[in-house]
């Protein structure tokens, strides 16, 4: 599943074991690939909320969404594409660093308002929040001075505005 | 006072209306099978292979319209289940399949016959469970049988670790569920029912396709009216044999790549397609660019992800076929059209597919059309896969509902003895008849045994060709008859037959089939007709894969010529 552009859905779980591994089976079964897909606690004691991130035409996003939502476990599912949202992604990033290059790369880091969360002598951990763009953008810029090690969250989202998706 | 987790399935089963366990013993299930033996109403009868119990629960739920329930014990027993559930699931068959499981502390230790059913069923099953405390097990059987039971129906199955069975507490049976990640419509959405009766209100060349969701909801005089108040001629898939009584005026048969010529003529001619409880399978639409060029598509369907999956429509009803049929009745005008229903009839003149080649030689279809004229129409026939399959769709006119029992969806070679076996179970007041095919036989024919010792009055036709014929069907005519792994070295089926203690006949001229026939329907008990019929006779008329339904292939003139009535 290649061709189409990138879709946001959205789905309230139940909290319960196995649910992930339905969510992804299904998935596979439909021969759709998730790019990034995150998973935690909703603002429902019982319920987890996912935001998978796929690419389809809106046909094929249309149907898997379909075949998510029959799921028993899968109490509410929408593709919030189309609507204002905000969507956030965390990325940890290793980069090679010492004594030479070290304040360039903070500088760097303040341009993207993300943090230095680690400090040795050969590397320095950054934190970094935002849109893919943003991450995708440091993260190239870092590219040039070796990153050791490499951990994104993928995409997290919620529809802008008082309306709650939750029920 | 409290009970035992074995106690409270049982209970559970009774609270829902269960009569029939097929199943299988093993270590994870010795405290329910003890407890089993408490429960005489819940009569359990064994199979010879867990395949065969599931398939047996699914033929149950196809002719009594409510769940079948099947239980194997863990490991082999439960993966021996497999195909049976993968076959209910295809062919929303609604199934509740029990499986034992290791004690808790021994799970995720690959102890001796653990293994994770419920990965393994996650992409054939409607849901499924593993039981965890014995409190859980009353709201779980209630959940399953609903789960199984309502929208598209399909297969729930429960995994029941042995320490639970034992263990203890009250039995309390809610008659409440609550998924709130369940829902199922059933009503059709009025602005859409409007729309589609406006269409079939403006449609010159209606056609009605009626597949097995008509059976499920059990939506036959809804069809009939709709069929009859606007003239409109019907079709059917596979699974959607008996939903219409085929000896109507407005019946023409099956479509598909199997189906009468004049079925795909008028689908492919027709300007309005009124799609009721079918899903657009492949074998029922051939190529899908190419199916039903001129026609806007109406599609009733209880499934929203059915909408728009294999075929793009006009206006989607997402309901119940019953319900829905019955607000579309309301909005539908009684029309004529006349000039339409000639063409299709002059189509069936033109291509007629119910005849019969005349000759000597013992073919299978006049086999099949003897069990009809022989029952007087009334047997339920159960079949396995392949040409016989496909022969007994087209050869038996299918008058009245739950009549053509089939594995439809999965295509499962060895369904048809099992699934005879629950039908029969379930519905001791009909003729059942177990159409085989000599290679689907022989997957599952140790169940003769448990039909001998259930004394199940089944009567068996094991058509055979030599050969796994439907496979060397295509093989002679897409392969230049090289015929690789299709060729069969057969026991002598009739003695297999008596060594179960079930008489048998093998019929080897046409002059003795009928009298073949009467002596299986006379005898008080199963019986067993092995017909050694042509071997390279061929399953006509047929859509080459790949193509449209326009491009139908049918029996080779030289044959045509022999036809009589
Ligand atoms: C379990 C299984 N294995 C293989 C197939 C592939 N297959 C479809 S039809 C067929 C031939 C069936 O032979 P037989 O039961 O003798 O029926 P016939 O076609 O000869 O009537 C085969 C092998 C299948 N459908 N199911
Ligand atoms: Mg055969």
């Amino acid at each position: 599943m290649v061709s189409g552009k990138k879709h946001t859905l959205v789905t309230l779980v139940e909290d319960k074991p196995g649910v992930l591994n339905r969510v992804a089976s299904l998935f596979r079964r439909r021969a759709f690939n998730i790019e990034s897909i995150a998973v935690g606690q909703s603002e429902q004691p019982d319920l987890s909320r996912m935001t998978i991130v796929v690419t389809g035409d809106f046909a094929q996003v249309e149907q898997v969404r379909k075949q998510l939502d029959k799921l028993i476990d899968v109490v509410k599912v929408s593709d919030i594409t189309e609507e204002e949202m905000v969507a956030r992604e965390l990325a940890l990033v290793k980069v090679k660093s010492d004594i030479s290059n070290r304040s360039e790369i903070i500088q760097i880091a303040d341009i993207f308002r993300a943090n230095i969360v680690d400090v040795a002598s050969d590397s320095l951990t950054i934190e970094v929040t935002g849109e893919e763009d943003k991450v995708d953008s440091l993260i190239e810029l870092l590219r040039d001075f070796g990153i050791k090690e490499l951990s994104r969250t993928g995409r997290i989202a919620l529809t802008r505005g008082g309306r709650g998706s939750a029920k | 006072m409290k009970k035992t987790g074995a106690q409270i399935l049982c209970e559970s089963l009774i609270e829902e209306g269960v009569e029939i366990i097929f199943g299988f013993p093993g270590g994870a299930l010795l405290p329910l099978y003890d407890t089993l033996l408490l429960y005489p109403q819940l009569r359990h009868i064994l199979v010879r292979h867990e395949q065969g119990a599931a398939h047996a629960a699914d033929g149950y739920a196809r002719v009594k319209h409510k769940a079948g329930v099947c239980l194997a014990t863990s490991g082999p027993g439960a993966t021996n289940l497999v195909t049976g559930i993968a076959n209910a699931y295809m062919d929303s068959s609604p199934m509740v399949a029990i499986t034992g499981q290791v004690a808790r502390p021994f799970i995720g230790k690959d102890a001796f016959q653990e293994i994770d059913i419920t990965g393994i069923t996650l992409p054939v099953t409607k849901h499924n469970y593993v039981i965890t405390r014995v409190e859980e097990i009353a709201r779980v059987v209630k959940e399953a049988f609903y789960i199984a039971q309502t929208g598209r129906p399909g297969p729930v199955l429960i995994d029941l670790p042995r320490d639970v069975q034992e263990e203890k507490t009250e039995f309390i049976y809610s008659g409440k569920v609550d998924l709130r990640g369940y829902k199922t419509v059933f009503r059709g959405h009025p602005s859409q029912v409007k729309k589609a009766g406006k269409l079939i209100n403006g449609a010159v060349r209606p056609l009605i396709i009626a597949g097995q969701g008509v059976v499920i909801s059990q939506a036959y005089s809804e069809l009939e009216e709709l069929a009859e108040k606007t003239q409109t001629a019907v079709v059917t898939t596979l699974l959607g044999i008996g939903s219409f009584p085929e000896n109507h005026a407005l019946s023409f048969g099956m479509l598909g790549m199997h189906g009468t010529a004049y079925a795909n003529m008028a689908v492919q001619n027709a300007d309005l397609i009124i799609a009721i409880g079918m899903r657009f399978d492949d074998r029922a639409t051939a190529d899908t660019k190419g199916f039903a060029p001129q026609a806007r598509i109406i599609h009733i369907d209880i499934d929203p992800a059915e909408i728009d999956k294999n075929v793009s429509v006009d206006v989607p009803i997402v309901g119940d076929a019953r319900q829905v049929l019955q607000s579309l009745n309301k909005e539908v005008n009684e029309m004529k059209h006349e000039e339409w229903l000639e063409q299709i009839i002059q189509w069936r003149q033109e291509h007629p597919a119910t005849n019969i080649r005349e000759g000597d030689e013992l073919l299978p279809q006049y086999v099949i059309r003897q069990i009809y004229e022989i029952t007087g129409g009334e047997a339920v026939i159960v079949t396995g896969v392949g040409q016989h399959q496909m022969w007994s769709a087209q050869h038996f006119f299918y008058d009245r509902p739950d009549s053509f029992i089939s594995s439809g969806g999965l295509g499962t070679m060895g369904f048809e003895l099992p699934a005879a076996i629950g039908a029969k179970a379930g519905r001791p007041d009909r003729t059942v008849w177990c159409v085989a095919g000599d290679g689907g036989f022989q997957m599952t024919m140790q169940e003769m045994a448990t039909v001998v010792q259930d004394k199940l009055d089944i009567k068996i036709a094991v058509i055979n060709n030599g050969s796994l014929g439907m496979v060397r069907q295509w093989q002679e005519l897409f392969y230049e008859r090289r015929y690789s792994g299709t060729q069969l070295w057969n026991p002598d089926f009739v003695k297999i037959a008596e060594a179960y203690g079930i008489p048998g006949i093998r019929v080897g001229r046409k002059d003795e089939v009928i009298s073949a026939i009467q002596e299986a329907m006379y005898y008080p008990g199963a019986f067993l007709l092995e017909f050694v019929v042509e071997p390279e006779e061929n399953v006509y008329p047929m859509v080459p894969p790949g193509l449209t339904l326009s491009k139908v292939m049918e029996l080779p003139e030289a044959a045509q010529s022999k036809m009589g009535g």
